[in-house]
């Protein structure tokens, strides 16, 4: 069976192109307005949704995305809200992956099997699970992997060859190569080295390789989307939601066409990089 | 949780945790950003390595006597045992000894674990330490051997514990360390450990993470056990010359609970040694301001490990509450969850006011002033070794000094 995570890769290598991953936290500013930005992020040119699962202690996200998800939890979001939403997004949207981005904790105090239960009846996607390196496979991913969802693992500036197989191991959907060493939203420093990277990372599989940390503008987009299968972008979202906010932190009119606007631009970026069919 | 607690007590021996993959029973683990995944294994195997060489333990015993004034006496806590007993009915009132680590030098246990790490960082080539601290006592520690060695030194720590701890932020500066307040989450400890682990994150080519208890991703917790454990090993010894026997009972506070682990560690399978973990209860367990994470928590993951934590229904973590900056932390060391669900340790706690209360009677009737941390263990001394009989012995670890808690302590009082 064809996942939608694999049938929009595929879509996009047909187009000659890299697909954009966009990450907003769930519930922020609050849960209609987050609702309201997921629905309008694939025309906008959004390819992948990642859903940010808010977790009192994000160690290792820099402070846009802490901040986007203090605002969720004073909003009173929670994960079981976070599954309601994706529900409510797949009414209208049958066919854009839902990945869910977050820690661990939230999913185990849930209860995993009953998580992965009611994740995959909402239309969740895959998991990417930043504290569960592989060295703990048997927490989540081995279970999510049974459920039929992705399992989508981080490869970062020190994973080493020696390292990548084992990193690589039980990943599905898609690697996504952390472009620094450092939290989300740090500034890429060397665009030529994280092509080289994605190179190597592809020397060891057949997956696509997405590109994120600290994309902001069009211009990195393209940059990066001329060597990687796709690029992923967070912080500057989530700063999009955060600028838009009136002085009290409600959101306002111009709340959702701030992310779109961006994801627009960012959209333009990936599209003005022609890349070759994929064989 | 109950399956795990009869499989694991008919254990021969509680002393061989963790397993290779860092778990002791369901607890620790190593639950990291694949970025900080490559150090953890190097740090592993370097500790390996180190334990392995005869050269290390030669190197960390002889700085922990010629710097840090080691063994601490064992002190027979003479006037603190008469008052007990004159409360306790005939003929019982334990006679209670104190396990003087507050005369460290820096003022409390900290600097044994810290001593290792730096020792360790060394061998790793490793020039830039970062800590994160609570009561400041761990960032003392750490700024002090890093001005020895010739390290930098960075130590984050919750600007609200800035503001309560004072004298220990300026002993860090006087030592050369960077402060750095830290403004997210709930300013106190455990947001400190995120912004240490943020730091590690960014910085994981020169950086040496020198973490302040028993907790964190494996390797951490069995090697700052390790390190502390200098302290009950000297209690044995020490009291087999005083007593020419073994302690009835150990009795240590619990944060992170590395003070009590060195203490209890030592003794674990001595199954005639009774030992009592105290947590703090803050203003009450049922008042919901609290640190029990034990008493009042249940098993979660955070900080690089699964461990009891105080949380909410959705698996957000919960604020801690106790006077004392050193224990307020909403999660404990993985062994102890551990040691906890086989029974083997019997964890209690103390309230705010206890705390305060057993601090000036300590001070007034011992000359000793004992650190908030530690106060809430001497609340359980004098309620414990009231029950017990006058020949049973009883230990309790006085793991710091209380010169950083006198304001704290005076404002509580209203001035004094």
């Amino acid at each position: 069976m064809t996942t939608r995570i694999e049938a929009r890769f595929a879509r996009c290598r047909a187009e000659g192109r890299a697909a954009l991953v966009t990450f907003v936290t769930a519930g922020d500013p609050d849960y209609d307005s987050s609702l309201a930005i997921i629905r309008a992020l694939p025309a906008a040119g959004a390819d992948i949704i990642e859903f940010g699962v808010p977790f009192t202690d994000p160690m290792a996200d820099g402070v846009p995305v802490q901040l986007a998800g203090q605002r969720a939890l004073k909003a009173g979001q929670t994960l079981r809200k976070t599954l309601a939403m994706v529900r409510a997004f797949r009414e209208g949207d049958a066919d854009t992956p839902v990945i869910l981005m977050g820690y661990y904790n939230p999913i185990y105090v849930y209860g995993v099997e009953a998580f992965l239960k009611d994740a995959t009846e909402a239309g969740v996607d895959g998991l990417i699970v930043v504290d569960l390196p592989p060295e703990e496979d048997e927490e989540l991913c081995l279970p999510a992997l049974r459920a039929g969802l992705n399992f989508i693992r981080l490869a970062t500036p020190t994973t080493d060859d020696r390292r990548l197989p084992k990193v690589l191991q039980n990943t599905s959907g898609f690697v996504y190569y952390v472009s620094v060493t450092g939290v989300t939203g740090a500034a890429i420093a060397d665009y030529g080295r994280v092509s080289d990277a994605v190179a190597r990372i592809k020397r060891h599989t057949e997956l696509p390789v997405v590109v994120g940390f600290g994309v902001k503008t069009g211009e990195h987009a393209a940059s990066i989307a001329k060597g990687a299968d796709g690029v992923v972008v967070g912080s500057a979202l989530v700063e999009a939601v955060r600028t838009s906010l009136d002085g009290d932190g409600r959101a306002t009119q111009s709340t959702v066409s701030a992310v779109t606007t961006l994801v627009g631009e960012l959209a333009a970026g990936i599209r003005s990089v022609a890349k070759a069919h994929a064989a | 949780m109950s399956a795990t607690a009869k499989a694991t007590s008919n254990l021969n021996s509680y002393r061989t945790g963790p397993d290779e993959t860092g778990h002791f029973g369901m607890f620790g683990g190593r639950f990291v950003a694949e970025t900080l995944m490559p150090l953890i294994l190097e740090l592993d195997a370097a500790y390996e390595a180190a334990k392995a060489d005869p050269g290390f333990a030669a190197e960390m015993a002889s700085y922990l006597k010629h710097y840090v004034g080691r063994p601490s006496p064992l002190y027979f806590a003479e006037r603190m045992t008469e008052h007990v007993r004159a409360r306790a009915a005939s003929g019982m009132g334990a006679k209670i000894y104190f396990k003087r680590d507050e005369l460290n030098h820096t003022g409390a246990h900290k600097v044994n674990n810290v001593l290792g790490q730096i020792l360790l960082a060394m061998r790793m080539g490793k020039k830039r330490i970062i800590a994160e601290t609570g009561a400041g006592q761990h960032g003392v520690a750490t700024a002090t051997l890093c001005a020895r060695f010739g390290l930098q030194c960075v130590v984050y720590m919750g600007a609200v514990d800035v503001e309560r701890q004072k004298p220990n932020v300026f002993r860090m500066k006087m030592l050369g360390a960077e402060v750095v307040p830290v403004q997210s989450g709930s300013k106190t400890l455990k947001d400190a450990m995120n912004e240490a682990l943020r730091d590690w994150v960014t910085n994981v080519e020169n950086t040496f993470y020198c973490i302040g208890t028993v907790a964190g991703p494996h390797p951490y917790p069995a090697m700052v056990r390790d390190f502390q454990c200098v302290i009950g090993r000297e209690t044995r010894e020490q009291m087999m010359e005083a007593e020419g026997r073994l302690p009835d009972s150990l009795i240590a506070a619990i944060g992170g609970g590395s003070n009590a682990i060195g203490l209890f560690h030592p003794f674990l399978d001595d199954k005639d040694v009774e030992i009592y973990g105290v947590e703090a209860a803050g203003h009450g367990l049922s008042s919901g301001l609290h640190a029990a994470s034990l008493t009042g928590g249940r098993p979660g993951v955070l900080h690089g490990n699964r461990t009891y934590l105080l949380m909410d229904d959705d698996g957000q973590i919960k604020d801690a509450h106790s006077i004392s900056a050193g224990l307020d932390y909403p999660g404990i060391g993985p062994e102890h969850a551990w040691l906890h669900d086989t029974g083997r340790v019997t964890y209690i706690s103390a309230t705010d006011d206890e705390a305060l209360a057993a601090f000036q009677l300590c001070s007034k009737l011992e000359g000793i002033i004992p650190a908030l941390e530690p106060s809430h263990a001497l609340a359980k001394v004098l309620e414990l070794a009231g029950q017990k009989p006058r020949d049973h012995l009883m230990v309790m670890n006085l793991c710091g000094r209380g010169d950083k808690d006198i304001f704290t302590v005076a404002e509580h009082l209203g001035g004094m």
